[in-house]
């Protein structure tokens, strides 16, 4: 067994540049809700790359397939769920590279959780209630280390609980003992128990106070700068993400619309919907402003739009829009590290002001 | 005898989609009011939730003394994070549940109805909008349904005609083209839709106070300012007072005339929302300030300072329930309650760190006590009342 240690892993995160060796390629993934004629295209073709020790956020409305996106590329997705194309590669730590898809069903129960970890959405109900933490925490560690004693097993739970700013004390607790702020770090402890290189999280703060989401954004940030595991973070908070998130990917109807880093998202954003989400949420600080949000209702899958899917709800709507569908590729402005998925930054085309704003300061 | 409502009308006022008509000619008895005046009132609210069980006492102090005013066409905002009491208060102020103390005035006449016509007389009154439209629909009934249903029990003796064109203009006033939803299904209906029709359904009472409870938290995010646009212009339109609860204060900021900030059932600050959100006074209010997501501040590495939990509310903490939190408390905090001290104009703050500096704000407790020391955290004490105008949109 691995010593239960926190030191081993820091090396991870030692360049914050972009040539951080990539971690989990997503190609051309492609999932669909159902069967025969009237199945639901959830996810068409993406395409994402997640580096090492990277926090790369997903963004978009419900529905708009984020959270299908890794279930589908972990293979966690129930059925109907079915993954109808694609490839998910993973770069293990020797230098190989595996094909999750691929993967017979004993090798992808050995990397779960070791190597890829998962915070469900509403985890903080996802901790069984007739269980104490402490035997849930050490469930996994026995799963994939069966050579650990209980009391090593013991050791690293409470070493996981205090980690994640909880007296260890606690490990003897039943869930409903513990408040939702503590169950969800419960679970964020869970999730590092084998300390994966890859964490998925799923809304791990959506149903929290603000106060509480602070501290576990706080947590996540500290211990991903220790142990340097990279991220996926799902939310439909983009305010959230900009802050947490070295790199944003905005969904739009199973489909990855924008991809840039959180500040560009954030201060230029080149895509009409991550503009309209950004103009959605009302700021705290700064003037105030009128907001109209996006007109029309979240896409549905079941009949989508000719073209671009976002064309009925698009300020900017072009004749075209309708006929072409728009692929991921650089904005009109040529800027390097991010791409667009949107007919008005191929050539021929002008590109309104509102996407095209420079920020000061870069 | 709702079948009956159901068939006829329906193709009957289809043609005629002058909505708003149908709208005003309905008898209401609603009295005149003037803008601004105080149509819901509530003097120290309290509610306590005996504990059940074998071996159990003591209560759940839920609320613990709120004062609250409603006003026609303003909206009020009730801050506080999950178990601070604000859903209690709406539950209160509907009438859902007997309060433990304290009273409620509609028009400066004491509410005491709980149940049978005085109840429904209130209702008809104020309405509520609950957090969850997938939840608070049924799903078996169409938009048609739903709606005439409360048509009928609050404006009784509309049918054919008169009914549908009622239907259509509560329809109308919440977006929703009346061709398209009218005969659909709740499932059939996005949230922000979903939304909408609860918020038709609250409106064919006609009331004039909404309590809207956390109305847009579960929608998505591109959405949520399109219901709080909705509700911003019925409070200009109608007249309505909104009393806005949630736990987002960002959006009590766009959307609130005033808010109040709740902590453990208690009130801990009011005032104008701009000044609450920009330079907020009690330190609760300073850390959820600081909590919320603002891309704008990346740099600023001491954002949180936010350690501890809400209390526990069956034997909440002595004398100011923040104390245990609160990074400036002293004994004085942990021993005494500190009254709402005006800070300035509609300023109201539940701190003793502003207490030597308000007039009368030392005089309850002895000269010895030791005050927090709020240094740079402090808000500015505008003595006069003159200073920061009262804001009205």
């Amino acid at each position: 067994m691995t010593p239960p240690s926190t030191q081993v892993l820091t090396d991870g995160r030692s360049a914050r540049s972009s040539d951080r060796r990539p971690i989990l390629e997503i190609r051309d993934l492609a999932v669909d809700y159902g069967y025969g004629e009237d199945r639901v295209h959830a996810l068409r073709g993406v395409n994402l790359t997640l580096h090492e020790g990277e926090v790369l956020g997903l963004a978009g409305e419900s529905g708009c397939g984020k959270s299908t996106l890794v279930y589908g590329a972990t293979r966690l997705l129930p059925p109907p769920g079915l993954i109808s194309a694609g490839e998910v590669l993973y770069h293990t730590e020797d230098g190989e590279t595996v094909d999750l898809l691929r993967l017979s069903d004993a090798d992808l129960r050995a990397g779960r959780w070791q190597d890829i970890a998962v915070v469900f959405q509403g985890a903080m109900n996802s901790l069984n209630p007739v269980y104490r933490i402490g035997r849930q925490l050490t469930d996994a560690i026995k799963a994939h280390r069966p050579g650990s004693t209980p009391r090593e097993r013991e050791e690293r739970a409470r070493e996981l609980l205090d980690m994640v700013g909880i007296a260890p004390e606690r490990i003897r607790s039943y869930p409903h003992q513990l408040s939702g702020g503590m169950r969800q770090r419960v679970m964020i402890a869970m999730a590092l128990a084998l300390e994966p290189r890859v964490l998925i999280m799923d809304e791990p703060t959506t149903a929290l106070d603000v106060v509480m989401q602070r501290q576990i954004l706080e947590q996540i940030q500290d211990l991903r700068d220790r142990l340097g595991f990279a991220v996926i973070f799902i939310t439909h908070d983009v305010s959230l993400l900009v802050e947490v998130a070295d790199r944003i990917a905005i969904m739009y109807a199973g489909e990855i619309v924008e991809e840039a880093s959180g500040k560009q998202v954030y201060k230029e954003p080149r895509h009409p919907y991550s503009y309209g989400l950004l103009h959605s949420f009302p700021p705290l600080h700064g003037p105030r402003r009128e907001l109209q949000g996006i007109p029309g209702s979240p896409p549905d899958l079941q009949n989508l739009p000719s073209g671009c899917p976002f064309r009925t709800r698009c300020a900017h709507a072009m004749p075209e829009c309708a006929e072409i569908h728009p692929e991921l590729g650089p904005t009109a402005l040529g800027e390097e590290r991010r791409t667009v998925a949107c007919l008005l930054h191929t050539p021929g085309h002008t590109v309104p002001a509102e996407l095209a704003e420079h920020a000061t300061g870069r | 005898m709702s079948d009956e409502a159901l068939d006829p009308a329906g193709s009957g006022g289809r043609a005629d989609s002058a909505g708003r008509a149908g709208a005003t000619s309905r008898t209401t008895t609603r009295p005149v009011v003037a803008r601004d005046d105080v149509v819901l009132e509530a003097v120290g609210l309290t509610k306590h939730f005996p504990l059940r069980g074998l071996r159990a006492s003591g209560a759940v102090h839920a609320v613990d003394g709120i004062d609250l005013a409603l006003r026609s066409g303003q909206v009020i905002a009730l801050v506080g994070e999950s178990g601070s009491g604000k859903s209690t208060v709406a539950r209160l102020l509907a009438r859902l549940y007997p309060q433990t103390a304290g009273t409620i005035r509609l028009h400066g006449e004491e509410v005491t109805a709980r149940r049978g016509r005085a109840f429904r007389r209130y209702a008809r009154r104020v309405q509520m909008i609950f957090q969850d439209p997938f939840a608070s629909l049924n799903p078996v009934h169409t938009v048609r349904y739903t709606l005439t249903r409360a048509v009928k029990i609050h404006q009784k003796g509309l049918s054919g005609d008169e009914l549908e064109k009622a239907l259509r203009a509560l329809l109308e006033r919440v977006q929703l083209s009346p061709d398209r939803f009218i005969d659909k299904f709740p499932h059939e209906l996005s949230g922000g839709q979903r939304q909408r029709v609860a918020i038709a359904r609250a409106l064919a009472a006609d009331p004039e106070v909404l309590l809207a409870d956390e109305p847009i938290s579960m929608l998505d995010v591109s959405i949520r300012i399109g219901i709080l646009n909705l509700l911003q212009d019925l409070r200009d339109r109608l007249g309505i007072a909104i009393l806005y609860i949630t736990h987002d204060i960002a959006s009590a900021r766009y959307f609130a005339d005033r808010t109040y900030v709740m902590y453990a059932g208690k009130p801990v600050e009011t005032g104008d929302s701009e000044s609450v959100t920009q330079t907020p006074a009690h330190p609760y209010t300073q850390l959820l300030v600081r909590s919320a997501p603002d891309p704008e501040d990346l740099v600023s590495e001491e954002r949180s300072g936010g350690r501890g939990e809400p209390p526990n509310m069956v034997n909440p903490p002595e004398g100011c329930r923040f104390s245990p939190r609160c990074p400036f408390a002293t004994d004085l905090c942990r021993t005494t309650t500190p009254p709402l001290l005006q800070i300035g104009a509609g300023r109201e703050v539940a701190c003793w760190g502003y207490a030597s500096r308000v007039e009368g704000g030392t005089d309850a407790i002895p000269a010895s006590a030791q005050l927090p020391q709020l240094g740079a955290a402090a808000a500015p004490v505008t003595a006069a009342a003159t200073t920061t105008p009262e804001v009205t949109r």
